[in-house]
């Protein structure tokens, strides 16, 4: 025996233990710096664009009383209850009487900075009941886009001063406009609305899922349990791997050219918007559907051959939902990224101006995405809050979207 | 080299008989020239050091070399005189005839119940509940498990200890009513007393299925086997009852292994 001390208790040891220490905390403090860095980056974006998509929610309106009893419209419930009823009252002169009772409440200043479709609201109005032609009914009608800008102290000068003269007055007001997610594009920043783009997501997004979703598992599938491995299965999957790295536009072309030449009169639907974001969305799907079939253990597939499960048995009843939940998280990330997804949407023509919500899967519509990128291109500054609030509407619809994969995902986790 | 086998073993009826049986993995050469019966009533025990290919052998018994797409065997496997590679019998219908179970304990992560339900539904052997619940007390009773888990019926698989997790994967084997057990190394990864648990069942096992174990270790192929086969380097090197291989080997490399020269 030795009397020299146990090398793990000399100075020179506890220096160094001391150094180790010090690494640690270096890295740490490393760590936390960049967790810190990303949650700042991120309230940052979300203060702001709360802040400027707040006014996308509201609009300048001028409350108008009118009087109806006055007004001389017909009024006939059976003509009201036409589709064609907004047209009937245009023609018994709904148009002037709505100018005749703004003229009377603002001057005629204010009149002409109504909304030159103000009549329309007024016409919805009395369509969806009749009974109020007996009455004087007050309507809140959007401002022009100019008067609106003169509230917001921009503009030319004339008009901060009406705008200034009438708010003064209580008759010019920024108020809650709900009405933004009923509606949909507009020339008019104060009439825009966002329900037709969201609605050409939603749309857009359930034609993905239906076909990326169950192509994508199958491919998995097949290359995982059945392919046998050789050249050709090695250059599929060579190949699937680059078509998750192929830029998005690319997609496009490819829906350009292959989808509307075989469906030539569907220019701008969902249906074709949706099979282009398919194709992106797959490998995505096939790749982490791959990775999470490989990561389920080969002893449960052995217990299950062994007591005489045939391979499909195998797959449908131990592989796939133990899977589920890695190919539910790769899903997610894939229908997060098409619903973003603006370049290969341009291509098919989604960036036309769509002025009502889609009917369809085949009618012209626009996404959230490509809505986005079109108002931010428009020169009147009402637009700019319009394009914050439609940011903060996707990034809802997002959550929303994630949160319900997240859910299904820990029910077949808990199932299991 | 051919195997030595014992003399004095009488001729029982063989359940499962393998002849000239050759395994190659790609190239490589894991089980040469074997070629042994398995009888009704008995448990054999095959033995050897870690890699000369029981368990190898064990699965060409079932086709589980199948799952291996570098495998290939030659020779003649057959159970109850049919040929299980090359007559029509069906490799699903084989497996739920010649039962397994694993080294590692791999219940499915299922409840105990659909453990255990699991082969007897997608066979077809059951067509209600109370048919089900009949197979499945019965099974559990067999493997020893049904008193410890009647309550948690429901629980999953994996939430059990190890021996018990062991022992659901004998009860889900027994499920199926096999008619052949194969185990390979089951004991190798659970403490002594689920150890002596499992040697216990599968002594009460023993007459009603035959058994063919797959251990390392010689005490327990001492304490549960009637036959015993020592594997060595890819051959069957010796084969007899199991009292005559532990006092009596006839080879030199049996007894270099029973004695701890190796292995
Ligand atoms: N899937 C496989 N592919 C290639 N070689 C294998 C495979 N499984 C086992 N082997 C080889 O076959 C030989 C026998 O292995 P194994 O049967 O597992 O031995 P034991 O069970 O006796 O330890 C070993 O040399 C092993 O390396
Ligand atoms: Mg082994």
């Amino acid at each position: 025996m030795s009397d020299r001390l146990a090398p793990t208790r000399t100075a020179e040891f506890e220096a160094r233990l001391k150094k180790r220490y010090a690494a640690e905390r270096r890295f740490k403090m490393a760590g936390l710096g960049a967790i810190l860095f990303s949650v700042g980056v991120l309230a940052f974006l979300l203060v702001t664009m709360g802040f400027n998509g707040i006014g996308g929610f509201q609009r300048a309106e001028m409350d108008v009383p009118i009087d109806f009893t006055q007004a001389g419209l017909s009024g006939d419930p059976a003509l009201l209850a036409q589709p064609d009823a907004a047209q009937t009252l245009e023609a018994q002169g709904l148009p002037s009487i709505v100018d005749f009772y703004a003229e009377q409440q603002l001057g005629s200043e204010g009149a002409a900075q109504i909304s030159a479709s103000a009549w329309r609201l007024v016409a919805d109005g009395i369509i969806a009941d009749p009974t109020i032609l007996r009455e004087t009914v007050t309507f809140s009608l959007p401002a022009s886009p100019k008067l609106a800008a003169g509230l917001n102290g921009e503009g030319a000068p004339e008009m901060r001063a009406l705008a200034k003269t009438l708010s003064d007055e209580g008759k010019l007001e920024t108020k809650l406009d709900l009405g933004f997610l009923e509606r949909a594009d507009a020339t008019d920043p104060q009439q825009v609305g966002i329900w037709g783009a969201l609605k050409g997501s939603m749309l857009t997004m359930i034609v993905t899922l239906l076909m990326a979703f169950p192509i994508g598992v199958m491919a998995a599938l097949y290359l995982e349990e059945y392919a046998p491995k050789n050249r050709w299965t090695d250059l599929i999957e060579v190949s699937i791997n680059n078509l998750a790295a192929v830029p998005s536009i690319i997609f496009g072309l490819l829906g350009l050219a292959v989808f509307l030449w075989i469906f030539p009169n569907m220019r701008s639907a969902p249906l074709i918007g949706g099979m282009t974001l398919a194709l992106m969305t797959m490998p995505v799907i096939v790749i982490s559907g791959r990775n999470a079939i490989k990561a389920v253990p080969p002893s449960i597939r052995d217990g299950a051959l062994a007591v005489g499960a045939s391979p499909v048995q195998v797959v449908f009843h131990h592989v796939l939902p133990l899977a589920l939940p890695g190919i539910l998280t790769g899903t997610i990330i894939g229908m997060a990224r098409a619903l973003g997804e603006t370049a290969p949407l341009l291509m098919i023509g989604m960036r036309a101006f769509v002025a009502t919500p889609p009917q369809d899967f085949t009618s012209p519509a626009t996404v959230l995405p490509v809505q986005i990128f079109l108002w931010s291109d428009e020169i009147d500054r009402g637009f700019v809050e319009r394009t914050s609030a439609a940011i903060i509407v996707l990034l809802i619809f997002l959550l929303l979207m994630n949160g319900l994969a997240i859910y299904l995902r820990n029910r077949f986790e808990k199932k299991w | 080299m051919v195997t030595v086998v014992h003399p004095n073993l009488e001729d029982t009826d063989a359940k499962m008989s393998a002849r000239d049986v050759s395994v190659f993995y790609g190239d490589k050469k894991a089980i040469d020239d074997v070629s042994i019966d398995i009888p009704t009533k008995y448990v054999t025990a095959f033995i050897g050091p870690s890699g000369c290919g029981k368990s190898t052998f064990l699965r060409t018994l079932n086709r589980m070399n199948d799952t291996i797409p570098s495998a290939r065997v030659e020779g003649e496997i057959t159970l109850d005189g049919e040929d299980i590679y090359r007559s029509r019998m069906d490799v699903v219908q084989l497996r739920a005839r010649v039962g397994m179970v694993f080294q590692k304990p791999n219940p499915f992560p299922k409840s105990i119940y659909d453990n255990v339900a699991y082969g007897p539904k997608i066979h077809g052997l059951v067509s209600n509940k109370t048919e089900t619940d009949e197979v499945v007390e019965k099974s559990l009773r067999r493997a020893g498990l049904w008193t410890e888990v009647k309550d948690r019926l429901d629980d999953s698989g994996t939430a059990l200890s190890g021996g018990q997790q062991q022992r659901l994967c004998i009860a889900r084997a027994i499920a199926v009513d096999p008619e052949v057990i194969l185990m390979d190394e089951p004991c190798s990864a659970l403490d002594p007393i689920a150890t002596a648990k499992i040697e216990e069942l599968i002594d009460e096992l023993n007459g009603r299925y035959a058994i063919v174990i797959v251990t390392h270790s010689m005490q327990q192929a001492a304490r549960v086997s009637q036959r015993t086969a020592f594997f060595h380097l890819g051959k069957m090197v010796e084969y007899g009852r199991t009292s005559d291989i532990f006092t009596n080997p006839l080879e030199k490399r049996t007894q270099d292994y029973i004695t701890g020269r190796y292995g």
